[in-house]
């Protein structure tokens, strides 16, 4: 289990995250949503292991995380980050020498479920197929536990849906924990079993998808509306 | 992504509704094995949770029946599938009288209509 009690981040002067408590169970696909700079990709950051907290503690099944979590953690910048020189196989190939937990063989299957040819050379692919081997060299990580930033931010319709079919078809919901951050609220919703809403730094609500419909009557993205509505 | 879903309702019981009409109109019949929880999710793009969930309570409302390690079938009971007809006839109609009646037509104004308009299209 990650938790994360009572953090704080600064940049400068400038507050990120103020005094965010979350605890993030094993077996569930968790949305993170919130305007830009609420601080989604602080807390991936800090669960992460990139950043360390000023204030309060991050922990992984009990123990500080430092940068050594990488080995259990899959995290997914919202940047690309290849050599654009190396082909698709010799990408895997890195990540295969990098993290012990890499599947060379579940990594070449997600390529193959998306349609990405190994022998393409990064830097000839187009935007919508570099983030389909983003996808492919996180999920090809047995991890516990999948932190996107924006997975689906910027690619269209056709590759956001490969994207998502790649994330039911390839992590076990049984023991794989997914965190991910997006804009995309309406798209994104079926995957989610719950959603954290970051405002300023701090977090205003926490929701199981199915609640919302259920109590509120509506979708989440017409929840958070009004939860943002509500606290202006 | 994958299929449309409605707002107002979770998306597990919209899920059960789908599978629920494609057993009474006979897309699926009595018997036939169903999609893996996890082919499913990905056919119709959503949570593997929110689809195991759908298994589980297609199986208490004995519409399916899981068999060890072979996967979800839709039960050979015709009897229950019938019984699931009749109990969506009874939804639907309750639900048209009630927007019917709150418009202030009677019913016998309605049954009549719906006797004249069903001569034409049978």
């Amino acid at each position: 289990m990650i938790e994360l009690a009572n953090v704080s981040k600064k940049y400068g002067g400038r507050r990120a995250l103020a005094g965010v408590s979350l605890t993030l169970p094993k077996g569930k696909i968790i949305g993170l949503v919130g305007e830009n700079g609420s601080g989604k990709t602080t807390m991936l950051k800090l669960i992460a292991g990139l950043l360390t907290p000023d204030g309060g503690k991050v922990t992984y099944e009990g123990r500080p995380v430092t940068r050594r979590i990488a080995s259990a953690i899959a995290y997914m910048p919202d940047t690309d980050l290849f050599y654009p020189y190396f082909t698709v196989a010799q990408l895997f190939d890195f990540y295969d020498s990098q993290f012990t937990d890499f599947d060379l063989l579940k990594a070449t299957e997600i390529a193959q479920f998306l349609n990405v040819s190994l022998d393409s050379k990064i830097k000839h692919l187009s935007k919508g197929n570099r983030g389909r081997v983003k996808i492919a060299v996180t999920l090809g990580r047995e991890a516990s536990y999948y932190l996107l930033d924006e997975p689906f931010s910027g690619l269209d319709p056709m590759v956001r849906e490969d994207i998502a079919k790649g994330l039911i078809r390839f992590t076990d919901t049984e023991t794989q924990t997914v965190l991910m951050s997006t804009h995309e609220l309406k798209d994104v919703e079926p995957l989610l079993d719950e959603i954290v809403v970051l405002r300023s730094g701090q977090i205003i609500a926490r929701e199981a998808v199915d609640d919302i419909r259920n109590e509120y009557g509506m979708d989440a993205t017409s929840w958070m509306v009004s939860l943002f509505r509500e606290k202006q | 992504m994958g299929i449309d879903f409605l707002p107002d309702k979770p998306i597990y019981q919209q899920l059960i509704e789908r599978i629920v009409g494609d057993v009474i109109r006979g897309t699926l019949s009595p018997g036939e094995k169903l999609p893996s929880v996890r082919e499913y999710a990905v056919t119709v793009g959503v949570n593997a949770n929110t689809m195991q969930r759908v298994y589980k309570e297609l199986e208490q409302m004995e519409i399916t029946e899981t068999r060890r390690g072979q996967g979800s079938f839709v039960t050979e009971d015709v009897r229950r599938i019938v019984e699931l007809r009749d109990e969506m006839k009874e939804q639907l109609v309750s639900s048209f009288i009630q927007s019917v009646e709150a418009l202030g037509f009677t019913a016998s104004e309605m049954i009549s209509y719906l006797q004249e308009r069903g001569g034409e299209n049978d």
